[in-house]
């Protein structure tokens, strides 16, 4: 009923708006439509002028509104470089934008329509046309060249003393395998995946395998200041591994790996001053579209220094113990996967 | 003269240069209703159908926007109200997060090729090119009544997707493989699915039937004296808009037979070692990337078949109503030339992130970025064609203003998300949706708006009411900078797109009140929208009518025809042409105009 009632109320607004804007029109030819244009034409031009000042202001409110809530500064040397290179091209831009938009509407203001006016007949000027195909020209080439620097810097090959460590999706959520002891990660096959003891279808014919460590619940433990290098792979479809404090992203691939190298320079408890936010958590999320939970595929990275580091991988259990039947099950039970899974979760609250 | 009577029987009739007085297909006779008005043949009134149904589809689409936003705006809220609309899917006026991505994925499918191809480029290129190059219909009218059926058709098949069980397509518009191809990813790409692929492949038929027609029509059918080089910019960029569309939508064809037969029958083109379901597939040696290849072969050029129509019209309205010649005509028509040629080479930019070779991507980034300087060509033509005009405010010059504002706005974004060291941080995030509904969403709905407030007149014999097209014009104008300026904001803090909740996330749970504030405005938007509906419908029964022939004082052939032209569009034989389609100039009888049937005077000079 409110609904209908809803709809009935609009459509009236609506034809109380057209008999209104009809009456004007009368109004219009009554009163002489040249007139009337030309005072429209007034109106109108004002109008633009202070739509312009509004928005100028508006973007003003803008900045100062989310100057606060951005991203804390970059927590890795390609992502400071990435900040200075953003900042070059808002720099660009912003002039492009804030010159164009003016010339806009003041050209607008100033050169609406008038009885004394008559347009100045200009079809065509080929040096006009040089020098405003040769700037932007200049300028792309010189953003494509710091582009370009950056590319190539953050997708080189990551230093042969980095941290391998695998990170997988699947719906929803990130599993991340750590090398172990051995600093190998053994081979996978899908074929003997299975949700119950080889939730990443480990080899257990492969030693390499046999001290690996799966962290179930998106925890991805790095060692600040040391370059770690990702391997990003996927069980089931396309996820993507955005992290946003590194400024970095990569599409998890199924049946394809990519990878990804960073240097992480500052710890999460560091950050944890930085940003004034005792909850501050480096986050991992998940950037293509993947299905219904794709919301709440969610990640952490936690920076440490690599004593705490060290400390935290001692305290891991290898995935082999107890879910290879090959390996003896100890004594004590298998600690539960590190962390509750929430592998659906329409609630995204839970997932903490 | 009762030119509702002239009616060209068959589909070959003779015009064009070299007939051009040859008429005697013209027979008086009162067509059937469904022959007139359903099946026709006649080019305005297949536009027409085209422009309807895109409106419709239209609401549609920003319907499921508002549908979505408010999920977006107020997460912890409820709406009875969808309950209404959706049933299940918002039980107890919550959407489900798989109707909320259905939703997403048919917003984006329907706006982009529902309404901003078919309802835009079907709309003016039928009306527009033969009332423009001077002929009586396109070249195979028959053809062009087939081009809407089929569209029609695909429009059946897609709008059936809504009402499944399992829901319509829920993987993008963009449905990558693996999500889209297995039932077990997700509810939509179920039966869903199946009807999307069918209803886009019908979709490509229509576009491949329309954009040979207009082509066809654009390099054969011109009436004498008008040479290439004589065509109004809304033809040229409406050409090249057919050829990106041949060209392009052929590619997206195959790739989406291959989803179907990687749905249905076992192949694995698109993938590979997959374990869902609780069962490791058979699928060994696809690549889900080939998809995104094929996909935005077309994708990108698709981009420019949503901008060229937008810039082709914006041209022709700033300079009529600027009473001044398009400033630059034949570095307009070249920089469409680059637009053209460089949109078949720039689609993997929206691949950066797939772990696709550096060095390919960093030729993209090249290619992409060089995009940009034909782009600033044109923005700084239309602003040289304003400067020193005499500036009419009617409502189609308002949003083609408006037009360039938005693509300033969203072009120059483009420059961020185009360059790989900056899109590997941005892509997929709100900096994208803002980039993209500003450039090819706005801004070509701004191009279209300016299109059917420009030509309405020629559609329908009447004026739409301006006062409500002014409050359409400057509502959404705020509008969209008021909803998609901040959206650049939560973006750049690396908020990601395509989300149903951020309350869980520490790095984005901040941006809930803009978001609300977004939503707010977004639904302001919409309503002012269909106040334009509104404004659509009265006018064509109710508008002031026309008592001139060419009411902006327009240079162009459409206007030369009869008020309501019928089928044929002239009566007599088709003018011939003898000058550039942008002669604003003082003609010596106190008119600042010379349309391009008036001879040239002695001793002028041509342009």
């Amino acid at each position: 009923m409110s609904v209908f009632i809803i709809i009935t109320l609009i459509v009236l607004v609506f034809i109380i708006i057209y008999q209104i804007s009809k009456a004007n029109e009368y109004a219009a030819v009554l009163r002489g439509q040249e007139k009337v244009n030309a005072k429209t034409n007034r109106t109108i031009g004002w109008l633009l002028i202070i739509m312009f000042v509004l928005g100028l202001w508006g973007i003003w409110q803008c900045n100062e509104l989310f100057k606060n809530s951005m991203l804390p500064k970059a927590a890795c040397k390609t992502g400071e470089n990435y900040d200075s290179m953003f900042n070059v091209t808002t720099l660009v831009t912003g002039i492009v934008f804030l010159l164009t938009q003016a010339i806009l509407f003041w050209f607008c203001f100033r050169f609406q329509s008038t009885d004394k006016r008559t347009a100045f007949y200009f079809p065509h000027n080929n040096k006009l046309e040089i020098i405003w195909t040769t700037i932007p020209a200049i300028a792309m080439a010189i953003l494509v060249a710091i582009g370009l620097r950056n590319w190539y810097a953050v997708t080189s090959p990551a230093p042969a003393d980095a941290t391998i460590v695998e990170v997988v999706g699947k719906q929803f959520n990130w599993m991340i395998r750590y090398p172990g002891k051995d600093n190998e990660l053994g081979k996978r096959d899908f074929r003997k995946i299975n949700d119950a003891n080889n939730v990443l279808g480990l080899d257990w014919s492969d030693p390499h395998n046999l001290d690996d460590i799966i962290a179930q619940n998106g925890e991805l433990h790095v060692v600040v200041n040391k370059p770690v290098k990702l391997l990003i792979n996927s069980r089931d479809v396309i996820h993507d591994v955005g992290l946003p404090h590194f400024r970095l992203k990569m599409d998890a691939v199924p049946g394809i790996t990519t990878t990804l190298w960073f240097t992480p320079t500052i710890t999460t408890e560091e950050m944890k001053a930085l940003t004034h936010n005792p909850d501050f958590v480096y986050e991992i999320s998940c950037d293509q579209l993947c299905g219904k939970g794709h919301y709440s595929m969610r990640g952490t990275v936690i920076v440490q220094t690599q004593a705490e580091y060290d400390k935290w991988m001692a305290s891991q259990q290898v995935y082999s113990l107890g879910n290879n039947p090959a390996t003896p099950v100890p004594a004590a039970p298998p600690a539960p996967p590190a962390g509750s899974v929430k592998a659906d979760s329409t609630k995204a609250v839970t997932m903490k | 003269m009762n030119n509702e009577e002239i009616i060209i029987e068959g589909p070959n009739v003779a015009h064009g240069a070299e007939s051009a007085t040859d008429h005697h297909g013209h027979e008086h006779h009162e067509q059937h209703f469904v022959w007139k008005y359903i099946f026709s043949q006649d080019h305005k009134i297949i536009g027409k159908q085209f422009l309807i149904t895109g409106i419709i589809w239209a609401i549609i689409g920003a319907m499921f926007s508002v549908f979505f936003r408010l999920q977006l705006g107020f997460p912890d809220s409820t709406f009875p109200f969808m309950e209404k609309f959706l049933g299940d899917w918002a039980k107890g006026g919550k959407l489900s997060p798989e109707f909320y991505y259905a939703l997403v994925t048919m917003h984006g499918t329907i706006l982009v090729f529902f309404v901003l191809t078919a309802g835009l480029s079907g709309t003016f290129a039928n009306i527009l090119i033969p009332l423009q190059v001077g002929a009586r219909d396109m070249a195979s009218p028959f053809m062009n009544m087939l081009s809407y059926w089929f569209f029609f058709t695909a429009s059946i098949l897609m709008f059936t997707s809504l009402f499944v069980e399992t829901g319509p397509a829920s993987g993008g518009w963009t449905t990558y493989p693996p999500l889209s191809a297995l039932k077990e990813a997700s509810l939509g790409s179920g039966v869903g699915m199946d009807l999307w692929l069918l209803s886009m492949s019908l979709f490509v038929v229509s576009s491949l039937l329309g954009g040979l027609n207009y082509i066809t029509t654009v390099l054969n059918m011109r009436t004498k004296g008008m040479t290439m080089t004589r065509l109004p910019l809304t033809v040229w960029a409406l050409f090249f808009t057919a050829v990106l569309g041949v060209l392009s939508f052929p590619v997206l064809f195959s790739g989406l037979v291959l989803l179907i037969f990687d749905r249905n029958l076992g192949t694995s083109f698109y993938l590979s070692e997959i374990f869902i379901g609780g069962k490791a597939l058979p699928h060994i040696g696809g690549s889900a990337i080939l998809y995104q290849h094929l996909f935005w072969f077309l994708g990108h050029p698709e981009v420019y078949i949503i901008m060229l129509p937008g810039m082709g019209m914006a041209s022709e309205v700033l300079s009529t109503n600027s009473r001044k010649p398009i400033f630059g005509y034949f570095a307009m028509i070249i920089s469409l030339i680059g637009i053209t040629v460089l949109a078949f080479v720039v689609w993997a930019h929206h691949m950066f992130v797939t772990g696709m070779s550096p060095f390919l991507g960093s030729i993209f980034v090249l290619l992409t970025l060089l995009i940009a300087v034909p782009s600033a060509v044109k923005v700084f033509n239309w602003l040289t064609t304003i400067w020193r005009g005499n500036i009419r405010f009617t409502p189609a010059m308002l949003f083609a203003l408006g037009f360039v504002s938005l693509f300033i706005s969203g072009g120059l974004t483009g420059i961020f998300l185009g360059n790989s060291a900056l899109d590997i941080h941005l892509h997929d995030t709100y900096f994208v949706v803002a980039h993209f509904h500003i450039v090819m969403g706005v801004s070509a709905f701004f191009g279209m708006f300016a299109g059917i407030y420009h030509w309405f007149p020629k559609m329908y014999g009447r004026f739409m009411n301006t006062t409500m097209g002014y409050i359409h014009f400057f509502i959404t104008f705020a509008g969209a900078y008021l909803i998609f300026w901040p959206m650049h904001y939560e973006g750049i803090a690396g908020m990601p797109r395509r989300y149903y909740d951020y309350s869980a996330w520490e790095s984005f749970k901040h941006f809930q009140s803009i978001n609300a504030f977004i939503s707010i405005v977004a639904i302001i938007v919409f309503l002012t929208q269909l106040l334009f509906v509104f404004n659509f419908i009265m006018s064509i029964f109710r508008g002031r009518k026309l008592t001139t022939q060419n009411p902006w004082g327009s240079t162009t052939l459409e206007w030369t025809t009869p008020i309501n032209p019928g089928h044929g569009n002239w009566i007599g034989e088709i003018p011939e042409v003898h000058r550039w389609p942008y002669d604003y100039k003082d003609d010596g009888h106190g008119n600042d105009f010379i349309p391009q049937t008036v001879p040239l005077r002695p001793g002028e000079e041509a342009h």
